[in-house]
């Protein structure tokens, strides 16, 4: 018989008497998982009783019972000799993985798993009798053979049943769970979120200890690793405290891996959330999702990508957004201080159609495989605005209106800007895609139809807001000077470019910026860790 | 039901109130705080549980003194064999 090699877990149990049996005890062990109200658990109780009187003084034979109730019931129908011990805790079935009663485990005297039957099968009672006569030096038990049918499937383990599986889980979890614990008491437990200040103003799903664990099954990350130091309080986030928000937000574990890439995109440096939450501005994080994790999670992509009604959008973006507030300490009204604040604020968060774009998508665009599962966040206005053109045939044309409707980001006096995002829809990617121009080739047009003359950007009676001349590092301008031509943005790659929306609708949309560069915000990519 | 902390535990938590369970049943537990005339005070308040309460027992404790939080083992003890516990005191 080969050796499985498998440890098994330690454990310690009581029989019936009350006297404690302890796993492993230094000799063989036949442990025997049964529950009471299993048929095929009471054709093997004479089994394990056999085993136990022939083999009992030289190795541990025990039958562990799943309900304190039945255990009693089996011993006392079946008139048992073997120990009883009480796993109704169901614990020492979860750790050991048993998912069928009954199950047969034979064990080495270091714990080591040597051989596992489950239900019942007689050919393999045979040959584990034998084996244990081997093991023993002792004789085999006569046993009548033919009164046992050939097979019989054995039932669900207790500790398998939905409800039940999950609280073990949390419980086994639980032991690498550090976090305080909060008793709700008698209070109504959603009302309780909102007098401790833990939701957005919306509520929020308790993150129970079985929920947090359930959450935890999306990634491999240990739950004490600290994914990120969040700002205003520079608090560190565990995986742990990102699990408990996440499950506040409503995310299924699968959005999780998302979640965790978003948090480590905005707590880069370069990010400066802190700016972005606290700025008087309304700004937020922009959280957009490429590769195939899209599909997986069933992103919205197409129409009302950027509104509401989908849960992967909603839930992972109220995520971050939550933990931001929890963890990091950013409240409105306290650190985050927006004049307006923003519809946006509460999520913002969707995938790009790379499907439906005639270009290379966004993470591609910033160097990874079109394969991975990437997340990136930009600094920008918490809502997007759209932009209408019904008419235009021609990319010449309707990149002239992205233009115009980008001048107004900011102000249209503010020139030089940086990072924005503009979100192309379907109708209006398929008039651009007819005249095969690059992204590249829009944003020159951009930059092109959006220049304005510096005599027309500068500060004046007129309208007071705009770029004064020592901006320009200017006196007392010539002529020409005063017609030079500034684009809106600093660079053309500032005008960052996706798909999304849906088939219908000739308008594209955008997200305007906030400050953008070295200080202020820069967008940040970050690979999402799936859990295969 | 219980929740894991999701913030980053700055602030103390708040205890909230247990379950109000109705008309009580079971035991009561009398814990009488070691002040003077405390004995007084649990007699007289036994006294009207029992005439108003007939079927449920009550049972009497004592912490050792009055200057300091009852002892661990005592509110187990009160706890484990109790469903209710009025604390009093007296002077």
């Amino acid at each position: 018989m080969e050796k499985s090699g498998k440890q098994l877990p330690a454990f310690t149990l009581k029989d019936l008497a009350a006297n404690e049996r302890s796993f492993p005890s230094g000799r063989n062990a036949l442990l025997c998982f049964v529950k009471e109200d299993c048929p095929t658990c009471g054709l093997t109780m004479p089994l394990i009783e056999a085993a136990c009187r022939a083999f009992g003084t030289k190795l541990d034979v025990w039958a562990i019972g799943q309900d304190a109730e039945g255990n009693r019931k089996l011993v006392e129908s079946n008139r048992l000799s073997v120990p009883m011990l009480d796993d109704s805790a169901l614990s020492v079935s979860f750790a050991c993985g048993i998912e069928i009663v009954p199950t047969i485990v034979l064990a080495a005297p270091d714990g080591a798993e040597l051989r596992r039957l489950e239900g019942f099968d007689r050919a393999e009672w045979r040959n584990l009798l034998a084996e244990l006569a081997r093991i023993s030096g002792l004789a085999v038990p006569g046993i009548d053979w033919e009164s046992y049918p050939a097979q019989r499937p054995g039932c669900g383990s207790k500790s398998v049943e939905p409800d039940v599986a999950e609280r073990l889980e949390a419980a086994a979890r639980g032991h690498r769970l550090t976090a305080r614990r909060i008793e709700i008491g008698a209070q109504d437990e959603f009302e309780f979120m909102f007098e401790r200040g833990l939701t957005d103003g919306l509520p929020v799903v308790p993150p129970t200890p079985e929920r947090v664990a359930r959450m935890l099954t999306g990634t491999r990350r240990d739950p004490q690793e600290i994914v990120a130091v969040l700002p205003p309080n520079l608090a560190p986030a565990s995986v742990e405290k990102l699990a408990a928000n996440a499950v506040m937000a409503g995310c299924r574990s699968e959005y999780f891996p998302v979640v965790l890439a978003a948090i480590e995109a905005i707590a880069a440096p370069e990010f400066n959330i802190h700016g972005v939450m606290a700025t008087t501005w309304g700004a937020t994080p922009v959280i957009i999702v490429n590769g195939p994790i899209r599909h997986r999670l069933g992103m919205n992509m197409g129409m009302m990508a950027l509104g509401y009604g989908n849960r992967a959008n909603a839930t992972i973006g109220r995520a971050v957004k939550l933990a931001l507030r929890n963890i990091g300490g950013a409240r409105p009204g306290d650190i985050e201080r927006s004049t307006f604040g923003a519809i946006g604020k509460f999520t913002t968060c969707f995938a790009e159609w790379e499907e439906r774009s005639p270009w290379e998508p966004l993470h591609v665009e910033r160097g990874f495989a079109r394969e991975e599962s990437v997340v990136t966040v930009f600094g920008l206005e918490a809502g997007s605005r759209q932009i209408a053109d019904q008419h235009s045939r021609t990319a010449h044309a309707l990149c002239a209106s992205f233009a115009l409707g980008l001048e107004a980001c900011w102000h249209p006096k503010q020139h030089l800007s940086g990072e924005v995002l503009l979100v192309v829809s379907p109708e209006h990617a398929d008039t651009i895609a007819r005249d095969k121009w690059s992204k590249a080739q829009v944003r020159e047009r951009i930059q092109q139809a959006s220049a304005r003359p510096l005599r027309e950007l500068l500060p004046d009676q007129e309208c007071g807001e705009g770029m004064p001349l020592k901006t320009f590092g200017l006196e007392n301008p010539t002529p020409e000077q005063l017609a030079h031509r500034v684009p809106k943005f600093r660079r053309p790659e500032d005008i960052n470019i996706i798909v999304a929306g849906g088939e219908a609708g000739k308008f594209s949309a955008i997200f305007a910026g906030w400050l953008s560069g070295p200080t202020g915000s820069i967008s940040v990519s970050r690979r999402v860790e799936e859990v295969p | 039901m219980q929740i894991v902390d999701p913030t980053d535990e700055r602030v103390p938590i708040r205890r909230s109130l247990a379950k109000r369970p109705g008309t009580p049943v079971g035991s009561i537990a009398l814990l009488d705080i070691s002040k003077p005339r405390g004995d007084v005070l649990m007699n007289r308040l036994e006294e009207r549980l029992k005439e108003r309460l007939p079927g449920v027992e009550i049972r009497r404790y004592r912490k050792p003194t009055f200057a300091r939080p009852a002892p661990e083992d005592l509110r187990r003890r009160i706890a484990e064999e109790n469903g209710f516990v009025i604390e009093a005191l007296a002077d």
